[in-house]
């Protein structure tokens, strides 16, 4: 094929340069307006007053205990909804059993469901008024407007990412290497780890980022199951709220460059493994 | 080692995979299981293996019953029809697995590992990959490596699911052949499935035949072959021409020389090599008229069609040697007369 040829083939199956340019421009236009521009102005907020406002605000007492609220949440519910979202994709592409399709369907559900009615759904359970509230009470447990409650409302809502992630991957696998393993004289555990494991460890990771990452950004659900306790049970996402709203905005700004910096490490994290897996 | 298998059943859902299988292997043999794809036969062998769990039935092996028995302490060798390397490990970590996950007081040193994996690349001749990964292996290699891999836990017996199934013809061919005589040197009992008629022939020393989740025959290739058992085994062992045994066929087959002495069956089947072909000398004694040939290498397969009035038309296979039929001189058109030496009878 000579190069007039392949000129001419090229350009047969390309738009015109104007409907290309047009398309790029629309695109980049509004990745400038709605992702770059906030950010930008998230950035400029927060240092609006300079570096010595931007520390104090970060510093002051309310910030941190939210700060620290959020690293506890995710720090319970990153690791169970690992293992529980492991268990889902096992058990849903490994086994035969009535009710598996139902299954699959219901771990999408928080995803489907607005995170609003999400968190109404636990105070109703556990609130004050709710099913188990008198019970709780009684006992002196507290879950609603507390930290258990937080952390239950998270847990919900990043159940589906690494489920999610998982059960395309473990369908596509099959389970020949597995059965391969056992008949060498593995037990399941060895299997697991040594077997399994490996070849989901990409998926998995990427799976544990997005949980991450949500557990740590989620406003609506938490917002309704925490009662904004300042120091108490503030999330970082709510605490913006709330500085916001009380108009220092040097404060808010801040705590939310501390969300959008972490969310530019997950998605730099995320480029890279999905370069990985890529590569497997 | 022996294997015992006692009124095997297995349902999926209404479907009956497995009807009451009995069956039992000598300890030694190379045995195929043989049938046509949905016949049950890979599932029996999942069940020997302990992958799967029988509805009902016993597995016995060496006299032990094994039937509760967890895959991972039944002492088989499992060889999947797709391999099922571990993609992630070397070669060498494929066939040490089995000697690293066995419980510490069984386990054999670093040292002892790395010497019985050298020795068994070497028994399939593959030592210079030990450092390559699955996917840089040929399927034949990669044949070859699971093998190995299976065999590194000294099995008491060895299951092939389909084991030329993915291959190449040619490199098909050859494996056979090194299949069969790394099992005269092993001597470990052997089970492989297979669809292919040919290959089950020339490789096992048993042959079992399955349909429907029924055993259709068990015996020598050549036990099968020349005494099938029912009309199922007749046809689908080698190829055969089927008379439907009513009175035009039967005046037809008497005439082309079989004997029929009150006629044994409903059906008879022919061998094309049971049927002699001979230019006709007079219209008297012509059976057929020669339509086509081809060549099969050694052997020609030659179309006929039945010479007679009112007979049907369908094609009649017969079988000669190359030479033989150059010296006949026949041609397309040709009127022959036939002798037929060998017919089976069924109902």
């Amino acid at each position: 094929m000579n190069a007039a040829t392949q000129t001419l083939i090229k350009n047969s199956l390309q738009e015109p340069v104007w409907i290309r340019w047009s398309l790029i421009a629309i695109a980049l236009g509004f990745i400038l307006m709605f992702l770059c521009l906030p950010l930008w102005i998230v950035i400029t907020e927060a240092f609006a007053k300079g570096w010595a406002a931007y520390i104090t605000a970060l510093g002051q007492p309310d910030a941190v205990a939210a700060l620290r609220l959020t690293l506890l949440t995710a720090l319970i519910t990153v690791p169970l909804n690992t293992i529980l979202g492991v268990c889902a994709a096992w058990a849903i592409t490994r086994f035969e059993f009535t009710g598996k399709s139902l299954l699959t369907t219901l771990i999408d559900l928080p995803f489907s469901v607005s995170p609003v009615i999400s968190g109404l759904i636990f105070v109703l359970v556990f609130g004050a008024q709710g099913w188990f509230g008198h019970w709780l009470s009684e006992h002196d447990i507290k879950i609603i407007f507390a930290v258990p409650g937080i952390v239950l409302a998270t847990l919900f809502i990043t159940f589906p990412f690494v489920a999610r992630e998982l059960i395309p991957l473990m369908q596509e696998m099959g389970s020949e290497e597995e059965e391969a393993a056992l008949s060498l004289g593995a037990n399941g555990w060895q299997m697991f780890v040594q077997i399994t494991l490996p070849n989901i460890k990409w998926a998995l990771l990427y799976g544990v980022l997005l949980c991450n990452a949500r557990a740590m950004g989620e406003f609506g659900a938490v917002s309704v199951v925490s009662g904004h306790i300042r120091s108490m049970t503030n999330t970082l996402p709510l605490h913006v709220e709330v500085s916001y709203n009380e108009y220092d905005f040097v404060g808010a700004f801040a705590s939310a460059s501390i969300l959008a910096g972490l969310a530019i490490v997950t998605l730099v994290l995320k480029s890279v493994l999905e370069w990985r897996q890529g590569k497997h | 080692m022996s294997i015992i298998l006692t009124n095997i059943s297995k349902n999926f859902g209404k479907f009956a995979a497995l009807n009451h299988i009995n069956l039992e292997i000598p300890e030694g043999e190379l045995v195929a299981l043989l049938g046509p794809s949905g016949c049950g036969k890979t599932t029996l062998l999942r069940i020997i293996a302990g992958l799967e769990q029988a509805d009902s039935g016993r597995v016995v092996l060496n006299g032990e019953d094994k039937t509760e028995q967890h895959v991972s302490h039944r002492g088989i060798g499992f060889v999947f029809q797709h391999y099922a390397l571990f993609r992630h490990m070397t070669v060498f970590d494929n066939i040490a697995f089995g000697l690293r996950v066995k419980p510490k007081k069984h386990r054999p040193g670093e040292a002892d590992i790395t010497q019985k994996v050298h020795a068994l690349l070497e028994l399939v001749q593959l030592d210079w990959l030990h450092d390559r990964f699955p996917d840089q292996l040929s399927g034949g290699q990669r044949q070859r490596i699971a093998l190995a891999r299976a065999l590194a836990v000294e099995p008491d017996v060895l299951l092939l699911d389909e084991p030329f199934g993915a291959l190449d013809a040619s490199v098909r061919k050859d494996l056979r052949q090194w299949l069969r005589n790394l099992h005269h040197e092993l001597n470990v009992t052997s089970i492989f499935v297979t669809h292919d008629q040919e290959e089950a022939m020339e490789v096992a020393s048993q042959v079992v035949v399955l349909n429907h989740g029924r055993i259709e025959q068990q015996g020598a290739p050549s036990d099968i072959y020349d005494h099938p058992a029912n009309a199922f085994v007749s046809r689908f062992i080698g190829q055969t021409n089927v008379f439907s045994g009513d009175d035009q066929d039967t005046i037809w087959l008497q005439s082309s020389g079989l004997p029929i002495n009150d006629k044994p069956g409903k059906t008879a089947h022919v061998r094309p090599h049971d049927i002699d072909v001979e230019k006709a000398s007079d219209e008297a004694s012509a059976h057929a008229v020669l339509k086509d040939w081809q060549h099969l290498g050694a052997l020609i397969r030659i179309e006929l069609v039945k010479n007679a009035a009112d007979a049907d038309n369908a094609t009649v296979y017969a079988e000669m040697p190359n030479e033989q039929f150059k010296r006949l001189q026949l041609n397309r058109g040709d009127k022959v007369s036939l002798r037929i030496r060998n017919a089976h009878w069924f109902h």
